[in-house]
């Protein structure tokens, strides 16, 4: 089992729209979506959810009034300032039990915080393995790796040949939890200084975890000169530019009509990501 | 024109125009122009004090170009274990939420990758055998633009752990200037981290259905936060009306919509600030900090009613 990884660093460069239409024209693929606190391929995949439950990320500390004699050592010793008159502030704990152990009065108690919803579900490019992240919570590396995990298993179960994993944004926890132990990743960038600027960050995490990189410029319409900076940049470092999009306002209309771009005719756009899929194709299989 | 000098600055009535505030630029979804709202607003008030939190992607600086004066690296406190005292006795590993600390055959074995640096290790040690050190997670950067001053927090390569270091960049917060905060894209700890404690919200968003997905998300954690928030439509001549429609819905005031301009995704692209080039926006977001300010008078109104 190949497993192919879409990352971006810069946000909204076009990740999950590439990573929805692959998924698409593999149709042999397992799919996992772990931008798991801003989802939207389910979005354009339209899930029928067969399998699902609960996420607990961690703990959290709650301290009981009628015990606690507020000597005020759980505030001295809370390095996240999560403790403020006698209550802890469930955003800023990060449920390292510190607190709970150190009290002399046994008044702190930590309890299991659900973080999240994982779910399995159908969708006509394969089975997806996606999930929610509860409202301002943490740990969304951990839930990354059980998404990535159930999406590995129904490739298994169904003797599928890839899993194409839609990554989160950054180069932070979520990140390094969707790229370790892939095949490949596909960089999707654009041409402004800020998608050159994040494509260089992104190929230095993914060459601190040893895993290759393919690139693809997405609307490289938008400056001509920045994209052929891309290339150079590319050529130098052994990347491969495996494909190229121009800017087409038809790949909005087809996420509106719930479609991904390989579904709906945005012209050259469409022409581009079936050849990238061929060249990508030929990069798993070597 | 300097923006001293624009008209609606100059309302004398309006105390609350100089009064400081900090203002956070957030979105959900990626991509959809929380730095260049931000960079803009920074250019318009001039004399604000811009943070750039997205310590993953930092791209503010490239807009900004500020001079760098100060530099300073920012570390978590790490175990570190002095072998001649320790006796393997597993108290520590018990300790560790995070199994950041494995006793293996009465020895100790750390991963700095998934500390946390709360302490408790330390604390606990029956010998006294564990002390603290620091690892270094990111740098951050100060400068000045014009009269902007400028930090930015920079997270090391293969460093997974981005709240601390936000909160470093954080405590730079000059309470007496208006503060204006670029935050990371997503709804999760480090945007939590940036958004908490903020006078306002702004959530820049685009009318698509990833957009209006995200923006959904992104309005509950701000709720959750209990921060007054607006939204931002960019790219308003794209997509369909269903953004619009939610905000009114859920009575989120729309502060501002700019139109799909490709003269705008030009400039950027090239790196350069809108408002430097394409001057007939610059009324947009002197309305959108006129906007900002009503929003901000209404929430303070309500508190005391």
């Amino acid at each position: 089992m190949k497993q192919l990884t879409v990352i971006s660093g810069k946000g909204g460069t076009g990740k999950t729209s590439i990573a929805a239409a692959l998924s698409v024209l593999a149709q042999s693929s397992a799919i996992a979506d772990c931008d798991v606190d801003a989802a939207d391929l389910h979005l354009l995949l339209e899930p029928d959810t067969v399998d699902s439950g609960d996420f607990s990320g961690g703990m959290f500390a709650r301290i009981d009034s009628s015990r606690c004699t507020r000597c005020g050592l759980c505030e001295r010793l809370c390095r996240f300032d999560a403790i403020h008159d006698f209550t802890v502030d469930p955003i800023s704990c990060e449920g390292c039990g510190f607190c709970a152990r150190a009290c002399p009065d046994e008044a702190i108690i930590m309890e299991p915080n659900h973080s999240g919803k994982w779910f399995i579900s159908n969708t006509r490019a394969g089975t997806m393995a996606h999930a929610r992240l509860g409202i301002a919570e943490e740990n969304s590396g951990k839930l990354v790796t059980l998404v990535r995990k159930n999406a590995q298993n129904a490739a298994e179960n169904e003797n599928r040949e890839l899993v194409i994993t839609d990554g989160p944004p950054g180069i932070g926890c979520p990140v390094i939890a969707s790229i370790t132990g892939a095949d490949f990743l596909l960089v999707v960038t654009e041409p402004t200084i800020s998608g050159i600027h994040d494509l260089r960050r992104v190929v230095e995490v993914a060459r601190h975890f040893n895993v290759p990189v393919l690139v693809c410029i997405n609307k490289c319409d938008i400056n001509p000169y920045n994209t052929s900076k891309i290339e150079e940049y590319c050529t130098e470092n052994g990347i491969e530019v495996v494909g190229k999009m121009p800017h087409d306002p038809e790949v909005t209309r087809a996420m509106i009509l719930r479609k991904t771009i390989v579904e709906h005719d945005c012209g050259h756009v469409t022409v581009e990501v079936n050849k990238m899929w061929e060249r990508i194709q030929e990069r798993l299989n070597a | 024109m300097h923006a001293k000098d624009m008209p609606a600055m100059r309302q004398p009535d309006d105390k609350e125009v100089t009064a400081p505030m900090i203002l956070v630029i957030a979105s959900g979804k990626g991509g959809t122009g929380k730095t260049t709202i931000s960079t803009n607003l920074a250019f318009v008030l001039d004399d604000a004090q811009f943070i750039d939190c997205d310590v993953e992607e930092p791209n503010a600086h490239l807009f900004l170009k500020p001079e760098i004066h100060a530099k300073k690296t920012v570390g978590l406190p790490v175990p570190m274990v002095d072998e001649s005292r320790c006796t393997g006795c597993g108290e520590c590993e018990k300790v560790c939420e995070f199994n950041a600390i494995i006793v293996i055959q009465k020895k100790v074995m750390i991963f700095p990758e998934l500390c946390h640096g709360c302490g408790a290790c330390e604390y606990f040690c029956p010998e006294k055998a564990i002390s603290e050190k620091m690892r270094d997670i990111g740098i951050i950067e100060k400068g000045t633009s014009g009269g902007i001053d400028f930090i930015h927090g920079i997270l090391n390569v293969g460093e997974p752990m981005a709240p601390p270091l936000i909160r470093a960049v954080k405590a730079c917060i000059d309470p007496k200037r208006t503060v204006i905060i670029d935050a990371p894209p997503g709804t999760s700890c480090p945007v939590v981290e940036t958004v908490k404690n903020a006078d306002f919200c702004i959530l820049v968003t685009e009318p698509t259905p990833f957009g209006l997905n995200d923006l959904k998300l992104a309005v509950e954690m701000v709720r959750k936060l209990a921060v007054p928030m607006g939204v931002v439509i960019n790219s308003c001549t794209i997509g369909d009306n269903e953004v619009s429609k939610y905000c009114k819905e859920e009575g989120i005031p729309i502060l501002m919509t700019f139109p799909w301009d490709r003269r705008i995704a030009e400039q950027y692209s090239a790196g350069r600030l809108v408002l430097q080039n394409l001057r007939e926006y610059r009324e947009n977001y002197m309305t959108l900090i006129n906007n900002i300010k009503l929003e901000i008078s209404r929430h303070e109104t309500a508190d005391c009613n």
